[in-house]
């Protein structure tokens, strides 16, 4: 409900934000900016000789297909990702928001965000114990089965894309838990006084009223996927060259900060483009 | 439309029976209100009705049919719950046409028959609405026409009218009973409410505990009430002791049946400051307080131990310092025996 705004209220307002603009301005602002900044010089300017500006950077990814190329597979990853991630959490939090009560309820609450407190690093490497050539799942998959099992997971783009899939689902499944916990419980049983089944209830109601904690949780895994390095590095081996990787080079391998800065902005204004691109789609979602 | 009958119901959560051997039969085009205070197993009831409980013993059958296992979407019920229960993704005419949808209905006649049951609640015109663009009257009349508009067998309400303010409370019931009239639906009511059930309903029911304790047309209720626990859940009742004391105070009279309790309306009571002579029964007692509510005024008074009230025009009640002696007098026929205590 609006509220008519009282006089001396927005001054007030602007007093209680500041220290939150003050840190965002610290935080992600300077950074962000010095980065930009970078990305129009030869060198980082920390070196002996001094930087000249340049558009050298930007003119790179432009002249160099091989950039474009890792954007689009970076970009299909974060799709497949996202689209997995959907697909997985949404059932888990359907099932957790409306089948599950009490004690075994906060045990599978458990569950879900525990990846978000283990180290992401530890993390990457258990899946690979567990996906290499003779690991844990090809020996539980060769001891259940009467065949010989040879999955040879590791270092292929599905390794990846598993990786990637198990650090973000908690994302998907905590913002549609979040937004199916809203939904009265009372609309399901009018609902079904009017004759209505499961799949019309699911699809009339169940995903409509949660489609925008659905859409959050997406574009939460999209984005940071989009730009990751550590996964595909890890588990990729070989296939694992991607946007991020490449960029993650720049800034520790070849120590090209600015042009590690340029692919950075490139690759946040292509995500930026995107979410603006889809964004009627998601408005639409959201109301 | 159909009659529904309830048969040895007995429905437990548990350890818990909320409902104890229930068996209430409800007329094909009747208005039934069921009464009872809080945890007296209304809603369970209602729902054991609606097919989202299945009692484990007793029959429930509507328009003759056996319908214990049949759950609610196959039930063709029309509910109405407390809170609407609107679906606020969709629009007025969306919710309204929702049960249609459901079955199939052609576009065209979906149209139709929204508009028509739009036109019954008087909100034609508000079709494109979302929910919360409208006033909680307006709610209650979409929740009533997406109840009704298929037509179903029966039409049960929890408390629907129980979120709304007095005035508006008053305004929805004429108009439910209005609605009620002309689509001519068995309607099963719940409310906490006795005034609005014996406005509205032409049956009353009183649950207490899981149990059906009196039912029948409000009047007969009212005024026969079975036990002094429907006697006072009622309207207001005052009780003679049981045991009367022995002797009465000098001056007091009573002309009493042999039933085992007694009771008066506080409507039925004269109050004067001396004795009565015209009244067949007469009693003295203490005023304690009198209270002005506009039209009619209410007065307290300490009678035998115990403490009534008496409800007349404040005009008609003599205006009495507290604490002055009175006299309550009341005739025969105004005396209400009950069976059972
Ligand atoms: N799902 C349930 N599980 C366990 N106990 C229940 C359940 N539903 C109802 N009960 C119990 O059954 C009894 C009757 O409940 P019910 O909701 O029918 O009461 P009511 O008459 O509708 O009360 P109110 O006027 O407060 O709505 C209560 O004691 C309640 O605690
Ligand atoms: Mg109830």
């Amino acid at each position: 409900m609006a509220q008519a705004p009282i006089p001396g209220d927005g001054r007030r307002a602007a007093g209680l934000l500041a220290p939150a603009y003050l840190w965002l301005t610290l935080a992600v602002f300077l950074p962000l900016s010095a980065m930009l900044f970078f990305s129009f010089l030869t060198a980082a300017p920390f070196g002996t000789e001094s930087p000249r500006a340049t558009l050298e950077n930007y003119r790179d990814f432009f002249e160099t297909p091989t950039y474009a190329l890792l954007l689009w597979k970076s970009i299909r990853l974060g799709l497949w990702v996202t689209l997995l991630c959907v697909l997985i959490g949404f059932p888990c939090a359907l099932v957790l928001a409306r089948q599950i009560r009490g004690r075994a309820r906060e045990a599978l609450f458990l569950l879900v965000i525990l990846p978000f407190w283990s180290n992401s690093l530890v993390r990457v490497f258990s899946w690979a114990i567990v996906l290499r050539g003779n690991g844990v799942l090809d020996r539980t998959l060769d001891a259940l089965l009467p065949f010989d099992v040879r999955l040879g997971l590791m270092f292929t783009p599905a390794a990846v894309v598993i990786g990637l899939v198990h650090s973000y689902l908690p994302y998907v499944i905590l913002t549609s838990y979040l937004a199916l916990q809203a939904i009265e419980d009372d609309i399901f049983d009018a609902a079904r006084a009017l004759g209505a089944g499961r799949i019309t209830i699911l699809r009339r109601l169940i995903l409509p009223l949660s489609l925008p904690g659905l859409i959050a949780g997406a574009v939460l895994v999209f984005v940071p996927v989009v730009g990751s390095f550590m996964e595909p590095r890890i588990l990729g081996g070989r296939f694992g060259t991607y946007f991020g990787t490449v960029i993650e080079d720049q800034f520790v391998a070849v120590f090209n900060w600015p042009l590690g800065a340029a692919l950075s902005f490139i690759l946040l204004a292509v995500v930026l483009a995107i979410l603006g691109l889809s964004s009627p789609v998601l408005r639409r979602g959201l109301t | 439309m159909a009659e529904v009958s309830v048969a040895g119901v007995t429905m437990r959560f548990g350890e818990m029976t909320a409902l104890d051997d229930v068996s209430l039969d409800f007329v094909n085009g009747g208005f039934f209100a069921l009464l009872g205070p809080s945890g007296s197993g209304k809603t369970t009831l209602l729902r054991v009705i609606a097919g989202f409980l299945f009692p484990q013993a007793g029959r429930v059958r509507i328009a003759g049919q056996p319908v214990e296992r049949v759950p609610v979407e196959k039930r063709e019920i029309g509910m109405m719950f407390q809170n609407y229960a609107l679906f606020p993704n969709l629009t007025v005419a969306e919710n309204v046409g929702f049960g249609l949808r459901v079955r199939h209905v052609s576009r065209a006649e979906e149209r139709r028959r929204v508009g028509e049951a739009l036109d019954l609640v008087q909100l034609s015109g508000l079709g494109a609405r979302r929910p919360r663009e409208l006033s909680g009257g307006q709610r209650q009349r979409v929740a009533l026409a997406r109840a009704i508009v298929t037509n179903p067998k029966v039409l049960l309400l929890d408390e629907p009218l129980s979120a709304l303010d007095k005035a508006l409370r008053v305004d929805m019931q004429i108009e439910l009973k209005r609605i009620q009239r002309e689509v001519g639906i068995t309607t099963i009511f719940v409310t906490h409410d006795q005034e609005e059930a014996l406005t509205l309903a032409d049956r009353i029911g009183i649950l207490r505990d899981g149990r059906l304790v009196q039912a029948g047309p409000p009047r007969e209720v009212y005024n026969a009430p079975i036990d002094t626990f429907t006697a006072r859940f009622l309207g207001e009742a005052n009780l003679l002791p049981d045991p009367l004391p022995v002797p009465l105070p000098d001056g007091a009279r009573l002309s009493l049946t042999s039933a085992a309790a007694h009771a008066v309306r506080p409507e039925a009571l004269t109050l004067s400051p001396g004795p009565i002579a015209a009244a067949e029964n007469l009693l003295p007692g203490r005023l304690v307080s009198r209270v002005f509510a506009g039209s009619m005024a209410t007065c307290i008074v300490a009678v035998l131990g115990e403490t009534w009230k008496v409800v007349a025009r404040d005009r008609d009640l003599p205006q009495l310092p507290e604490n002055t002696e009175v006299w309550l007098g009341w005739a025969r026929a105004d005396t209400i025996p009950i069976d059972r205590a």
